[in-house]
């Protein structure tokens, strides 16, 4: 189970969801909360991948987009109810993750970048080729609202109170898995891939499996995504969110909990407060030229914190230490 | 225009992108294998190269003289991104160096759109002749001087790595870092010359393609992400290898746009690339 550390932290973090609304009358701010929750959750999986189990993904907005479409059309070409649509998306891009896995993550380093990112990209073209299906670069409209009973999630307050109770649960489960024999496992993957095998632990299956999670929880924050705007294009799953991604992990820093929350509001943080701020400053130059500073920053970030700005936590290494030693 | 005609119209077409894909592979891969790093901004340096030539262009410097200047900048843009951001992460791990350069590509682009926007420019053809009927297809001059580029780049390599003095030092730190440092090579200095090569040769790559396809800021993109993709196909070292994966991947692309969808042109791409990585990670010229 988890620490009694984390169950504080994580009540604390609780707290803090339920009074935001209340806090936050203005509904630009709440949906810019409400991107980080979905984010985070994506990052959370990316950040099993890439922090725990050492593998890198460069094409995880395909798998978001995946779990977005998969809900979209089951909701509006198969008038599948809301709810039922939330729960199948996910597993689709498991689904591709598992069968693109095994032979993907033989790859390593610039090999297994670019691996990904052509699988990203290839993705996305193909959203806006199979436009019967996914209706092409115009997107998918007419998306019905998420309901579950009476329930109707049609405001962003309880579209924000249900994203973070999402990622809660993630966060529990994300929690518990690293600190159980399997998260031992995956960080003893990350130190060394031959280390792991020599003492008996079958690599590849434990990288697949935590592609596949990756996969899945990218789903469930794709298909929360279409019942939230209930419009979906391709444009939000593209190249530049794939970057996203990875930065918001390594950003917060690699192995770390909280690590993926904390890029996650960072980079959704600091794209919306440019888009804010540059045209405030330099009112005359249109376009999204902002991005200059988001490139700066990060090559910042790298050359001086290329861990990440949260480093792991000593006392999990330790408490793994004691716990093998018995 | 007969099917046949057609097919010899796909091949030039093919053979003119492919030439420039094989320019962006073959600078990726004289900078990997003199520095260990995969630069993911080497198609922010196309556009450089073609919108810094238009722009000197239009504000009245001689054509020659811009294409030049152009091409200089673009290289002191490359080296400076060497100096103030791979050399003081040169000893950091593989992930980080390639998000920095993904990071300088967006610093780059994000510059590129400040100063020219969105609009599209173009650059006239470097002469002025009417296009040549080969069997019932029509080949651009312009295309015939991109191959030519490809052509000349690829000469003045073999010349360069064979018979200079510098050329054979450059070999020999890709063949063998620890060494070329021990019989008195510097492969720091190596690292700056080879961005500052590899911003060059993908900037004469977008001023010659302008003409046909016209430059706008994110054009880099696109090229970039074909130049990895030709780059892969040869095997990422091998710089014969990057010249013939460049001509492959462009003919298959101009096939795959004219039988099937233009649309699918960039999956056909990255499908190429995953095959390839999956089955002949060395590249299609490697051993196994």
């Amino acid at each position: 189970m988890a620490s009694r550390k984390i169950w504080l932290w994580l009540s604390g973090a609780a707290v803090i969801v339920l009074f935001l609304p209340l806090l936050i009358k203005n509904s630009f701010l709440l949906g810019i909360f409400i991107v980080i929750g979905l984010y985070s959750i994506v990052s959370q999986g990316l950040g099993l991948l890439m922090g725990y189990a050492g593998q890198v993904s460069f094409g995880q907005a395909a798998f978001y987009g995946l779990g977005a479409y998969t809900a979209a059309i089951l909701a509006t070409r198969y008038q599948t109810p809301p709810l039922l649509c939330l729960l199948a998306a996910p597993f689709l891009p498991a689904l591709v993750a598992l069968i693109i896995g095994r032979p993907i993550l033989r790859l390593r380093e610039h090999y297994l970048v670019l691996a990904t990112l052509g699988i990203g990209i290839l993705v996305f073209a193909l959203f806006k080729e199979f436009s019967d299906l996914t209706g092409g670069p115009s997107g998918l409209t007419g998306i019905p609202y998420l309901a579950i009973g009476h329930l109707v999630f049609d405001s962003d307050r309880d579209y924000f109170f249900l994203v973070w109770c999402v990622l809660g649960l993630v966060l529990l489960g994300m929690a518990n898995l690293t600190r159980s024999p399997v998260g031992r496992v995956f960080r003893a993957i990350h130190s060394s891939e031959k280390a792991a095998e020599a003492v008996g632990i079958s690599t590849a299956s434990l990288k697949l499996q935590a592609f596949v999670v990756s996969a899945f929880l990218a789903g469930i924050a794709g298909a929360l995504y279409s019942f939230w705007v209930t419009f979906i294009s391709p444009s939000p799953f593209g190249f530049t969110t794939s970057v996203e991604f990875a930065l918001m992990v390594v950003v917060g820093g690699l192995g770390t909990l909280w690590g993926p929350v904390l890029g996650s509001g960072i980079i959704v943080g600091l794209d919306k407060f440019l888009q804010w701020a540059v045209p405030e400053v330099l009112p005359t130059v249109g376009g999204e030229f902002e991005i200059i500073f988001f490139g700066v920053i990060f090559v910042i970030i790298m050359l001086f914190r290329p861990k990440g700005l949260l480093l792991p936590e000593k006392s999990i290494v330790a408490v793994a230490a004691k716990t093998e030693d018995r | 225009m007969g099917i046949e005609s057609q097919y010899i119209q796909y091949l030039i077409s093919g053979f003119t992108l492919g030439s420039i894909y094989a320019l962006i592979a073959l600078a990726l891969v004289v900078t990997f294998n003199i520095t260990g790093v995969f630069n993911l901004a080497i198609g922010e340096f196309v556009t450089i190269g073609a919108l810094t030539a238009v722009s000197l262009r239009e504000a009245g410097c001689p054509i020659l003289f811009a294409y030049i200047l152009a091409v200089m900048l673009a290289g002191l843009v490359g080296a400076l991104m060497e100096r103030t951001t791979i050399h003081p992460a040169r000893k950091a791990s593989v992930l980080t160096l390639i998000i920095i350069t993904i990071g300088v590509s967006i610093a780059l682009r994000g510059a590129a759109l400040l100063i020219w926007k969105t609009h599209p420019y173009t650059l006239p053809s470097f002469v002025n002749t009417a296009s040549i009927n080969l069997l019932g297809a029509v080949i651009i001059p312009q295309s015939l001087f991109v191959l030519g580029l490809a052509v000349v780049a690829v000469g003045f390599l073999l010349v360069f790595f064979d018979f200079t003095f510098f050329g054979k030092a450059v070999r020999a730190a890709m063949m063998n870092r620890t060494a070329a440092q021990l019989v008195g090579i510097n492969p720091g200095r190596l690292s700056m010359f080879a961005f500052t090569f590899g911003s060059i040769i993908a900037a004469l790559s977008g001023i010659f393609i302008t003409p046909i396809t016209a430059a706008t800021y994110d054009m880099g993109f696109t090229l970039g992400l074909k130049g990895f993709v030709a780059a892969i196909l040869g095997g990422v070292t091998n710089v014969t290898g990057a010249i013939i994966g460049g001509l492959l991947l462009g003919v298959i692309e101009a096939f795959a746009a004219g039988t099937l969808s233009t649309g699918l042109k960039d999956a056909i791409a990255m499908i190429v690339m995953i095959i390839v990585l999956l089955t002949r990670p060395t590249g299609i010229l490697g051993d196994r």
